[in-house]
């Protein structure tokens, strides 16, 4: 259980900054939380709450509506495998079915090693690539069962390092506005909020007015 | 290892064969499409650059003048949207939709995946023409390499001097903010994005009065633009709406990326001229899926993302066209075509979407929250031979609660029915509640042996209300 380390800190104080309103960034913040501990604590929760000046309630409410937030240790690679139309047509099921088997745990459910968690996920837009899974948000396409074991090996040895991060990490790159180009966020109550650039309120009223 | 989505070429679906003009997907041929410099020496940002020399009338004039009708579902004109803020209310925000989870699509992803300076110039287009002070680009949190690719490109346009303080040494200055989910589909609908954007539950808003035009994101004016719509504003800019105009229909004019998969040949996502594409071409024609996978037999096929009714056979040689889709008893939706061949299991297949909205209710409306979880329950014990006939009437009756009076539909031939045309009437603030109904309605209407079937011989006496939920607790222990 830990708040955000000194380094997340600086992070999540810039990504706050990139909002008109600090709420707006409690996602990504919690994304940042997650990326930390591998899953999102009471404590940086509280932490984030203090951060975009809100209650730790209102947070968590957030946070349990997202899908992708979890609340307690999960495995080092979380693997999704769809279920729905296109892959179900082409083998979910099976392939599901199979990973269980495999892993010796129920879809839900978390290996012994902590290694891997398994999950029935919902469509992971790669519909034409049936069936379909990710791994840690990475996909892999038209997975046969051998190509599952095959992974599900690796993943287990800990041979795919390189090429997925642990859960929580989801994208490796990360927005970064140079100072020097950075316009800064409009607050929604700036009086007067039209663009400089934008003309004079009265040309710029004829233009928008007609179409309204 | 190989196989993992950054391995080249991991667009695998995409085939850029055939000959027919390509307004968003031109760049997919090359290898390294996503790159600025590629962009750069294949037109990039020249509509942006051809926009800062007009006048932002003039540029909102000529976006109008392409009807780019709105390519996330519901197809409502790009420039006619942008003209609905109020005059004078500032500042006025966009909202980039890449949230994109309907089951069967997916192009959004290619388009931020293979060319995401594309969609920066869109938006910066959008942002010039009607004053916008900001720009927020939501993406959907499970697409890790669309979030990877979208950042970098941004990184390189700010540092190139594309997007901040005085764009091409203009006045124009404009921010672009990443933004990014975390896992829901609701999400997509455009005011529960804002929601999410506002960093609350993602549950949406009532319309109205809440039109984002209108009230948008903290309450003031706000476009939601779909990824693939914005996508197509700098070709517009470089071209002109006359050049986009002349493709496609006077009534749906461009092109449009539709994403088949299923039993098909080969699956794959094409842009598709609008209008001039049937469903047969589609899927039987060589430069597209080629025909079913051999010695098969197309049984039916969701012509427009998994909330859209099913088509059969019958409707095979409808365009791909809004309005005859809607006439037909369906909708184009996203464009994503779902192809299923005789050996599929109707039941199984319909609940494999009932379970998807059962899901992803958000749980704000009653007749969606319960409703959906009660199809799931029935369906499955349907499905696992259990139910009885008077299971089948109540799916009907639970959905006519979610949905009254008729639900849209195919016709048959062969059962002898008409098509109840779209749309239907809702007692849900969003479509996720009819959306949970039609694949259950659809299957139930055109393939009722199949459920009778699956019933036959089971009485009522005795049959208990009992039932497991087949969805996996999200990210329990071990």
């Amino acid at each position: 259980m830990a708040r955000l380390s000194e380094t997340h800190l600086i992070t999540a104080r810039e990504i706050i900054g990139r909002y008109p309103r600090p709420k707006s960034a409690l996602i990504p913040l919690l994304h940042l939380a997650q990326e930390q501990d591998g899953y999102v604590t009471n404590d940086a929760m509280e932490h984030l709450a203090e951060l975009v000046g809100v209650t730790p309630a209102e947070v968590y409410g957030t946070a349990t509506f997202y899908e992708m937030f979890k609340f307690h240790p999960v495995g080092r690679y979380v693997v999704n495998i769809c279920g729905t139309l296109s892959c179900a047509l082409l083998g979910a099921e099976e392939l599901i079915e199979h990973a269980e088997e495999r892993l010796g745990i129920r879809a839900g459910g978390t290996t012994a090693d902590g290694a891997i968690t398994l999950e029935r996920a919902e469509c992971q837009a790669a519909c034409t690539e049936a069936p379909c899974l990710q791994v840690n948000y990475r996909h892999r396409f038209r997975v046969t069962t051998e190509q599952l074991d095959e992974l599900l090996d690796d993943l287990t040895a800990g041979n795919l390092a390189d090429e997925i991060p642990d859960h929580g990490v989801v994208a490796r790159i990360r927005q970064t506005i140079p100072a020097g180009r950075w316009v800064r966020p409009v607050p929604p109550e700036q009086a007067g909020g039209r663009p400089a650039w934008f003309g004079a309120p009265d040309a710029a009223d004829d233009e928008t007015g007609a179409d309204a | 290892m190989s196989g993992f989505e950054g391995s080249y070429p991991y667009a695998a679906g995409y085939y850029d064969d055939g000959d027919r003009p390509r307004i968003v997907t031109d760049r997919f041929q090359f290898e390294d499409s996503f790159t600025l410099d590629r962009y750069l020496a294949t037109d990039g940002y020249e509509g942006l650059k051809a926009a800062l020399a007009k006048a932002p009338s003039e540029v909102h004039d000529e976006v109008r003048g392409a009807t780019v009708l709105g390519r996330g579902g519901a197809g409502f004109p790009a420039g006619v949207k942008w003209g609905l803020m109020p005059d004078d209310v500032y500042p006025r925000y966009l909202v980039v939709n890449g949230d994109e989870s309907e089951p069967g699509t997916y192009k959004d992803r290619l388009l931020m995946e293979r060319d995401p300076h594309q969609l920066i110039e869109g938006c910066l287009i959008a942002a010039y023409a009607v004053g916008l002070s900001q720009v927020f680009l939501y993406i959907r949190g499970e697409m890790a390499l669309a979030q990877e690719r979208v950042a970098t490109a941004l990184n390189d346009a700010y540092a190139a001097g594309y997007i901040g303080k005085n764009i091409l040494d203009s006045d124009f200055s404009v921010d672009i903010v990443l933004h990014w989910g975390a896992g829901a589909y609701v999400v997509g609908e455009e005011t529960a994005l804002i929601e999410s954007l506002e960093g609350n539950r993602g549950e949406p808003r009532l319309k109205p009065p809440f039109f984002p035009a209108a009230i948008g994101l903290y309450g003031k004016p706000t476009i939601v633009n779909n990824v693939e719509t914005l996508s197509n504003m700098p070709w517009i800019l470089r071209n002109g709406a006359a050049a986009f105009a002349a493709i496609g229909t006077e009534t749906s004019p461009g092109t449009r990326m539709v994403a088949v998969s299923g039993h098909v040949r080969r699956p794959g996502v094409y842009e598709i001229v609008n209008g001039a594409t049937t469903f047969r071409d589609l899927l039987f024609g060589e430069e597209f899926c080629g025909g079913m996978r051999d010695g098969h037999e197309l049984k039916a096929f969701v012509p427009g993302g998994g909330s859209a009714p099913w088509f059969l056979p019958d409707q095979l040689d409808l365009p791909f066209e809004s309005r005859p889709v809607g006439a037909a008893g369906s909708m184009l939706g996203s464009g994503a075509v779902m192809v299923m061949d005789e050996t599929t299991d109707i039941p199984l297949a319909a609940l494999s979407l009932v379970r998807f909205y059962a899901h992803e209710s958000c749980g704000q409306c009653t007749p969606c929250r319960e409703g959906s979880t009660w199809l799931e329950r029935i369906l499955r014990r349907v499905v696992d031979g259990v139910g009885t006939r008077r299971d089948l009437e109540m799916l009907f009756q639970a959905g006519g609660t979610i949905c009254p009076g008729e639900f849209p539909h195919a016709a048959s031939e062969r059962l002898g029915i008409e098509a109840v045309p779209f749309p239907f009437k809702m007692t849900t603030i969003c479509f996720v509640g009819p959306s949970c109904y039609t694949a259950i309605h659809s299957a139930l209407t055109l393939f009722p042996d199949e459920f009778e079937a699956r019933v036959a011989g089971n009485t009522d006496a005795g049959v208990s209300i009992p039932v497991t939920l087949t969805t996996a607790p999200v990210g329990g222990g071990a």
